[in-house]
């Protein structure tokens, strides 16, 4: 398939790169990112993929949106607050690249369908918010062989890791289990800082265009921590892969996905 | 001695224990912090127990929810 005069002039800066070139760009344009969650990771995440021209990209949410999402989540304006975040958040995709294909899905991942939400997609992106959804994204993708990002976001602070199944330490080598239901604060119960979605998003974008690509090196066996108050990155070198774990280990423990509870405070300005 | 914690050298008394760092450190929500030293981790039923040394580097991983909402 050759590039179209539209999409050259499009692609034009990714294109004039070296490492991605036209090739690079075709390898964009067939390839299937699927990001769960369209909100504060999400958000950036899908506007840059979409931007970049990665031909599929599936978002996931059952949300609606609320005045208080838009101090972060940037893909939803002040007119789309009620509207389905998948649907807005594809709206917007497709003003900025009608090139792609948004395909939205309006529901939570859980262990009945997250298997086959993630089977048609190259990479996954987890921009969710609770501790279950993290852990079900971790098990499913390792399960299913889901290259993945993970990332996660609280106050000034966020992180993120690359995690490639059979090759790169994942979710659970790092943390064995969700914590107990309210241990650990939310950004609902803490705050965010708006800009850090987009600092993160924005890195798990990065991630899963120099995995389409082949460009680089993935942040596979490191987590990434940003500290925006101190403004310094830190990466964590991560022991080998499976050493123990529940899931990844050459013999795992943990052989069929988990709906943990829900630990998402339910909290809100004046009630 | 001189210990690395987070990537910061640090000088600290001998014989501390990781459950002593996690408290010299403030660490918040200590009993689900995650601990690596010299790039592996240690189970959290041995922070009591465990000694650092000299040019140990140890790392606090923290749970991070956050994204969507
Ligand atoms: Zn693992």
């Amino acid at each position: 398939m050759a590039f179209t005069n539209e999409q050259l002039e499009r692609y034009s800066r990714h294109i004039i790169l070296k490492e991605i070139g036209a090739k690079g760009q075709k390898k964009l344009l067939n390839a299937k990112v699927l990001i769960i969650g369209a909100g504060g990771l999400g958000a950036p995440a899908a506007l840059y993929l979409a931007a970049a021209g990665v031909g599929t990209i599936g978002i996931v949410d059952a949300d609606e949106v609320d005045l208080s999402n838009l101090q972060r989540q940037v893909i939803h304006t002040t007119n789309d607050i009620g509207k389905k975040k998948v649907e807005s958040a594809a709206e917007t995709m497709r003003a900025i690249n009608p090139d792609i294909t948004v395909n939205t899905y309006y529901q939570y991942v859980t262990s009945e369908n997250i298997l086959d939400l993630i089977k048609d997609y190259d990479f996954i992106l987890d921009g969710t918010d609770n501790f279950p959804a993290k852990f079900l994204i971790n098990d499913a993708c390792v399960m299913a062989g889901k290259p993945f990002s993970h990332a996660g976001i609280i106050r000034f602070k966020g992180q993120l890791t690359t995690i490639i199944p059979g090759e790169s330490p994942c979710y659970r080598c790092i943390f064995k289990n969700p914590p107990p239901k309210d241990a650990v604060p939310t950004c609902k119960q803490a705050g965010v800082i708006g800009a850090m979605g987009g600092v993160i998003g924005s890195l798990q974008a990065m991630e899963a265009v120099k995995f389409i690509t082949g460009v680089g090196e993935l942040l596979t066996g490191y987590l990434l921590t940003y500290d925006a108050l101190k403004m310094e990155f830190h990466k964590i070198k991560l022991p080998p892969r499976g050493k123990g774990c529940a899931v990844c280990s050459d013999e795992p423990t943990i052989t069929e996905l988990i709906d943990y509870e829900q630990a998402v405070c339910e909290w809100k300005p004046g009630e | 001695m001189k210990i690395t914690v987070a990537g910061e050298k640090k000088e600290y008394a001998d014989n501390l224990t990781i459950a002593a760092l996690i408290e010299a450190e403030d660490v918040e929500t200590p009993q689900y912090v995650t601990v690596s030293v010299n790039e592996e981790f240690i189970d959290s039923d041995k922070f009591d127990s465990f000694t650092l040394k000299e040019g140990d580097e140890v790392e606090f991983l923290y749970f991070m929810g956050g994204g969507a909402r």
